[in-house]
């Protein structure tokens, strides 16, 4: 039996995409993601000296990025403060965006990252990763490119993008849910990728072509929410 | 680089001179706040939440329920947990790590404004006499810091509480049912608490400071009022308030109260 989406979506259609830039306006770049009911903001704040001062590196700046869930973004409060969860995808996301930073010509400095989930509905490291890109970019930071962030999955048998919550985390059929969030430059270079679940690699190749086909979706999305912050200054 | 810490004399001095000619940079009498927008239900997991901005001020807050024992002194009352985070990301001078004084007083002193105005009604919060009881966390989470974290902060709990919902509770298994939204509120009075906080720069007093007047100034006392009650106060900084003063800012509370009321009273209905 195939799996049938109970949000009524195309197996490789994306949720419902919105973005915004300079949500933040104390920080250098910021950037609202939403995907569906999950929404991430982040804000970029630097290049900023690097405290403490021996994480400083002389031959090139640094990125520094911290996520966290909003203790009310989900249904079962989270408390205040850093989970071992968050701390992974802090560093996940940094090894995200790295290889599209050109930050040689910031020795000794640190470009912090600060991203929140206000709310969440699976998807959220995706979320964050593409809130940062953005933000990265509206706070004028030397890039090659942007990244984009999709996750896909399997349901029992059946191949899907961008899970939502149910799909995620509650979908217990069959060979039940298998979750593959994945990053990549607009020129096809994996920055991140994680599975967790149970796949072959015919099917694993499958879902690889799949994420990069949306993520083009996705990258026009954020393309445009920058350019529209440009417009808006006139 | 800049130190982002601090407004720079040049400016200090300038605030100054114009506060003595009862001015402000943007336009505002020494008692006027600045415009308030409220949206209310920005995430849709919480049981009810609300995002405050004030001026370039930006606050998040949200209302949490769980079921609980409650404690041993009040054992027919439900439970407060009020909570600030100072996010890194609403301004360059947070840091990441576990919540400093700034972050902790913001929580204790909205967390007395709600409570000791009796806003909420505790004892219609209990399950179960001793056993179980609802807990209600109001988390808020600065989203741009410029100035008056405080009475941003308390407009967005009491909001908050308004919009909040009680989520279902099965007492067979025990559990909190945060899928079934009920359209049951929580047990609130009537009017409701607001606080405003007076800041002393040099001889003047002042409400609602952006950041740059926040900075220079030496002390605050934020007082918080339901109807004509004062229900909670904390002087905060380091500087002294000379007696007069203080019978000032008590006794002009309650008029500049009234006029935050109106500015968000259609989101209080």
């Amino acid at each position: 039996m195939t799996y049938k989406r109970t949000d009524g979506r195309k197996n490789d259609e994306l949720r419902p995409v919105k973005a915004k830039v300079g949500v933040i306006p104390n920080a250098d770049g910021s950037a609202m993601f939403q995907a569906g009911k999950t929404i991430a903001i982040a804000a970029v704040y630097g290049p900023r000296k690097m405290h403490p001062q021996h994480q400083q590196d002389p031959t090139k700046g640094k990125i520094r990025c911290t996520y966290n869930m909003i203790s009310f973004s989900v249904s079962d409060r989270i408390r205040p403060g850093m989970s071992r969860r968050s701390t992974e995808i802090s560093k996940i996301t940094e090894w995200a965006l790295e290889p599209v930073l050109l930050l040689d010509k910031f020795p000794n400095t640190v470009v912090d990252v600060f991203i929140n989930i206000i709310q969440a509905d699976a998807g959220t490291r995706c979320a964050g990763i593409n809130a940062a890109a953005m933000a990265l970019a509206h706070a004028g930071i030397p890039m090659k490119s942007l990244v984009t962030s999709v996750s896909a999955g399997k349901m029992d048998k059946t191949l899907v993008l961008d899970l939502d919550k149910y799909e995620d985390s509650e979908f217990k059929e069959g060979e039940g849910s298998t979750d593959i969030p994945i990053t990549m430059t607009p020129d096809g270079k994996i920055t991140h990728f994680q599975l967790d679940g149970k796949i072959n690699a015919k099917q694993l190749n499958e879902i690889i072509d799949m994420v990069q086909k949306s993520c083009k979706e996705v990258y026009e999305v954020q393309k445009e929410a920058l350019k529209n912050s440009i417009e808006e200054k006139g | 680089m800049n130190n982002p810490n601090k407004t720079p004399y040049a400016t200090a001095d300038r605030i100054i001179e114009y506060l003595g000619q009862s001015k402000r940079f943007d336009g505002r009498g020494l008692e006027d706040f600045r415009d308030i927008e409220i949206e209310t239900d920005v995430s849709k997991n919480a049981e009810g939440s609300v995002r405050v901005k004030m001026g370039k001020t930006e606050v998040l807050v949200g209302v949490k329920m769980s079921v609980g024992t409650p404690y041993a002194d009040s054992p027919k009352s439900g439970n407060l947990m009020v909570t600030a985070e100072l996010l890194p990301l609403s301004s360059p001078r947070f840091e990441n790590g576990p919540p400093r004084f700034p972050a902790i007083e913001l929580g204790r002193v909205t967390d007395r404004i709600i409570r000791e105005s009796k806003f909420v009604d505790f004892e219609k919060l209990c399950i179960e006499e001793g056993e179980k009881v609802w807990t209600v966390f109001v988390d808020i989470y600065s989203l741009n810091h410029d100035g008056n974290l405080f009475d941003a902060a308390a407009i967005g709990a009491v909001i908050a509480l308004k919009n909040a919902k009680i989520p279902g509770y099965d007492p067979k298994t025990e559990k909190v049912l945060y899928e079934e939204h009920t359209t049951k509120g929580l047990p609130l009075s009537k009017d409701v608490p607001i606080s405003i906080t007076y800041y002393k720069i040099g001889d003047h007093l002042i409400v609602d400071p952006t950041l740059e007047e926040e900075d220079i100034s030496e002390a605050r006392v934020t007082i918080g009022m339901l109807g004509d009650n004062i229900s909670s106060m904390q002087k905060g900084n380091e500087a002294g308030i000379a007696v007069e003063d203080m019978k000032k800012i008590i006794n002009g509370a309650e008029k500049i109260i009234s006029k935050v009321h109106k500015k968000i009273e259609k989101y209080l209905k």
